[in-house]
């Protein structure tokens, strides 16, 4: 059976089970891998992606619920402000194992769309969902408020 | 001349980060000297495919094509040993950073070994750069030398007139300048030298530097390759199905149901379980799911780890064997004017990297490829011939960016790679190649924990409230037991169940340091920082307690104890000093708290400042952290590594715990295994002590002063002291 919605901008019907999770749509099916596989319960964020804008945990969302609908993977960012997310993670050299950041980027990009001056609170709020075992916290919460300033320039 | 030098690294750079092939770069490879046909010749001479790369040792190989390419003995999982590895390198050969790119080395023990471990490849003990730097320096000063010597004869100048920057060698007199690409054909038929002259550290361009992590522009744009992105054609995926118990093994199993499920394709039974093969991770998810096994328990670990504790609680007060003796610490004890004691319950703890374990492998009749973020190749190569039934030298291995391991990709059974190896050779070793795929349960769930254990401690002070005594009980599993390592174990002594206990570097006239060795079916593994991760909290918490009874504030009370100890105190005092901890107390609710130690040869202190609500719940505002890791090689990943650190450490002492409940693992996923999470994580300030000295361990060490630091902070905050590992289980409401 075949599902199609937009991923990334394209219209991309997949075939396959309407009961898979979309993570694996994504990266089985579609073949997109920079989305990762963390925890398969919504606990850890390392699969997060943009649904309609909003940031969604693909591991626990069926194929068949974004039919029509607009999926965004880190393969897709466009965005200014994903722009100034991924160069400010690079600036202050974000990552270390790096397995979590597509995630984290993906929703920090989502905040900043929605929020061009997050506080610290914010942060905390939208990035809280979005584990990293290497613990790059301070500096994820540093490359997000770098990148509200370049963002906003 | 020298706009074509910028122009012509431009374009390197641009066809670096493609990753573009030879044809482009091949405009790039010309000495600048030349001009007209020579110019010519030199193009062809110098094109890939007509000149081999320049590979004077193991660890460098220079492309006429202008790449610097430095290959990586050690895995690349985070603490960024690719980048510093390659700093090393390139600073004693004088490359263009914007040139240097890193593989990982093959497995191969004769070329690649740690040399830490002697004859084994792998990475551990925070010892990458440490073992490797002279090494790599070596390397590059000798590729340095005969990239030199080769200009030299092609100029007729004295190689002491000619420099080197940035990957060009220059001669001043005569104006000339050729790129290393240019020379490789003729530096690759000199000999290597037998000796070499190493840099003068004041003339490090790279090492102390920012020189940008090789890896971290592929990690922000999802093109970063893990194990769980190989795809390969006709690749299949596997899960297994293994014991709930530890030592479980399988009695029988029905898989119609399971095969039943669209997509799978095979059931096939290994040693560590059932394996199900399909042909996606979600087929064989719920393959796996609709799989019946009746498992044979008889042989299983079926206690509960309360009980373990109990027992460990018993074992602490029976005779135990010596891991340090001074003095007599029962006799000083005894007779002091006032006596501490204190107990410490240390739980198991998953390693749960971010990445779940996984593993590639083809297997067929003679050859078995190995594809995963492999941390101890030459235990792998051997583990997986082994299961293979083929020799060590027909297994190769490709080491892939890891998702964070944290030790536990390092172990002397293989356990991921073995089963991955077994499946394939169950399948039917027909060069199908398989993925094996663990899930979050199957990591939270699957052993090789940090061990449990428990301490004793007892001080005492004489009428001047000085600490005269010192007796320390140590109760656990032991790590090396068992394994490759127990030969390392001298009289019946794990090093790693009592490193930063047995060699406290306080000044105690009677200490005694001892060790009881518990047996358990649960299989335990070191754990970032290893014995550390809990003698640390043990030795600091204790000696802060110490402190209190003595009416001394704890950070000059441990200065005057390390007054001998040069380093220790340097970093005490640095991170006191930054912390502000002589400005006074801090207001009511909040408490600062100090630990110290040292851990694979760096000296780590750290000031956390805690807030303590009136529900008692913990927050960490901030952590100061001192290091004196020798020479900085590079010294923001330096600072990232102890952030990290002190993030792995505050959430495995706030929150983690891997219980048992009749031998079950009571926990599951980042649900019920909690981990550190954004709002948890504290402000943290790093400072590194300037040092010549040669460069030591900065992956684990960061993680250790952390837990007793903030169980101090919370002491002063609330007057209640932490016994108990994690934090949630003791009662902290402030009086």
């Amino acid at each position: 059976m075949s599902t199609t919605f937009f991923l990334n901008g394209q219209s991309t019907a997949l075939d396959a089970d309407p009961n898979m999770p979309l993570l694996w749509a994504i990266r089985e099916v579609a073949g997109l891998h920079g989305t990762k596989f963390g925890c398969g319960m919504a606990m850890c964020g390392a699969c997060t992606v943009h649904l309609d804008g909003q940031p969604i945990r693909s591991c626990v969302m069926t194929l068949s619920s974004v039919a029509g609908r607009h999926i965004t993977t880190i393969e897709g960012l466009q965005s200014k402000q994903a722009k100034a997310v991924q160069a400010a993670w690079i600036d202050l050299q974000v990552p270390q194992c790096g397995y979590c950041q597509s995630g984290q980027i993906m929703a920090a990009t989502a905040l900043l769309e929605k929020n061009s001056a997050p506080s610290d609170a914010d942060i905390d709020g939208a990035m809280s969902g979005n584990i990293c075992r290497c613990a790059t916290y301070p500096r994820i919460r540093a490359a997000i408020h770098a990148a509200a300033q370049s963002a906003k320039a | 001349m020298s706009n074509d030098i910028a122009s012509a690294r431009k374009i390197e750079r641009r066809t670096f980060l493609k990753g573009a092939g030879a044809a482009t770069i091949t405009a790039l490879t010309i000495g600048f000297e030349l001009s007209g046909p020579r110019r010519a010749q030199a193009l062809a001479a110098a094109a890939p495919g007509n000149s081999p790369p320049f590979a004077p040792n193991a660890f460098v190989r220079i492309g006429a094509d202008n790449s610097i390419t430095i290959i990586a003995k050690h895995i690349e999982m985070g603490q960024g040993s690719y980048t510093g590895l390659a700093t090393i390198l390139a600073d004693e050969l004088d490359a263009d950073w914007a040139q240097v790119r890193v593989e990982s080395a093959p497995a191969d023990a004769t070329r690649y070994a740690n040399l830490v471990f002697g004859k084994l490849q792998g990475t551990g003990g925070s010892s990458s750069i440490a073992n490797s730097w002279p090494q790599l320096r070596d390397a590059g000063a000798k590729a340095r030398a005969m990239l030199l010597t080769a200009a030299a004869s092609e100029w007729h100048v004295p190689v002491g007139e000619l420099t080197v920057d940035k990957s060009v060698i220059s001669h001043a007199a005569s104006k000339r300048q050729a790129t290393f690409g240019s020379l490789v054909k003729k530096a690759a038929a000199l000999p290597v030298p037998d000796t070499v002259r190493l840099k003068d550290p004041k003339d490090f361009k790279l090492i102390g530097g920012r020189p940008p992590r090789v890896d971290v522009a592929a990690k922000c744009d999802g093109t970063a390759q893990f194990t769980i992105d190989v795809e390969m054609p006709g690749m299949l995926v596997a899960l297994l199905k293994r014991s709930p118990l530890f030592g479980g093994k399988v009695k029988s199993f029905d898989g119609a149901a399971a095969m039943q499920v669209p997509g799978v394709v095979k059931i096939v039974q290994v040693p560590g379980g059932v394996a199900v093969v399909a042909k996606s991770f979600w087929a064989a998810k719920q393959g796996r799911d609709a799989l019946k096994v009746d498992w044979d328990d008889s042989s299983a670990e079926k206690r509960s780890s309360a009980a373990m504790m109990d027992e460990y609680r018993r074992l602490a007060d029976q005779p135990a064997l010596p891991a340090r003796k001074e003095g007599d610490a029962k006799k000083a004890i005894g007779d002091a004017a006032r006596k501490i004691s204190a107990g410490y319950e240390f739980p198991y703890l998953a390693h749960a990297p971010m990445e779940p374990l996984a593993a590639v492998v083809k297997l067929d009749a003679k050859t078995c490829e190995i594809w995963t973020g492999d941390q101890f190749q030459t235990m792998d190569q051997m583990n997986a011939a082994h299961a293979a039934g083929l020799d060590p030298g027909q297994v190769s291995i490709h080491t892939l960016y890891a998702g964070g391991s944290f030790g536990r990709r390092a172990n002397t059974i293989s356990d991921y790679v073995v089963e991955a190896v077994s499946i394939a050779k169950a399948f039917g070793a027909d060069g199908t190649p398989i993925k094996l795929q663990w899930t979050r349960e199957d990591d939270i769930r699957g052993g090789l924990y940090r061990p449990m254990y428990f301490h004793k401690l007892e001080a005492g002070l004489n009428a001047q409230n000085e600490l005269v005594g010192w007796h320390h009980v140590i109760v656990g599993q032991s790590i090396m037991a068992g394994t490759i390592f127990a030969a390392g174990m001298k009289d019946g002594i794990d090093s790693t169940s009592v490193e930063g206990a047995a060699n406290i570097a306080y000044a105690i006239p009677n200490i005694a340091v001892d060790l009881s060795t518990a047996k358990a079916g649960v299989p335990v593994l070191w754990w970032r920082v290893v014995g550390s991760s809990h003698t640390t909290f043990a030795v600091e918490a204790f000696i802060d307690e110490v402190a209190h009874a003595a009416g001394a504030d704890p950070y000059t009370f441990r200065r005057k104890l390390l007054e001998h100890e040069p380093r220790m105190k340097a970093v005490l005092e640095l991170a006191a000093d930054k912390a502000g901890w002589t400005s006074g107390p801090l207001p009511k609710g909040r408490g600062r708290g100090i630990a110290v130690c040292e851990a694979f040869n760096s000296f780590v202190a750290q000031v956390a400042e805690v807030s303590v609500d009136d529900a008692g719940r913990v927050k960490v505002d901030r952590v100061v952290c001192a290091v004196d890791c020798g020479t900085a090689v590079n010294p923001d990943i330096i600072k990232a590594q102890m952030e990290g650190g002190i993030g792995f450490g505050l959430g495995a002492a706030l929150y983690g715990a891997i219980t048992l409940k009749d031998g079950r693992v009571e926990q599951s996923n980042f649900n019920d295994y909690r981990v550190l999470r954004m709002n948890e994580a504290p402000k943290v300030e790093v400072y590194i002590v300037p040092s010549t000295e040669k460069p030591t361990g900065v992956g684990e060490p960061g993680v250790a002063p952390v837990g007793p630091a903030v169980a101090n902070a919370v002491f002063a905050a609330t007057g209640k002291r932490v016994y108990a590992f994690p934090f949630v289980k003791n009662e902290i409401a402030r009086s």
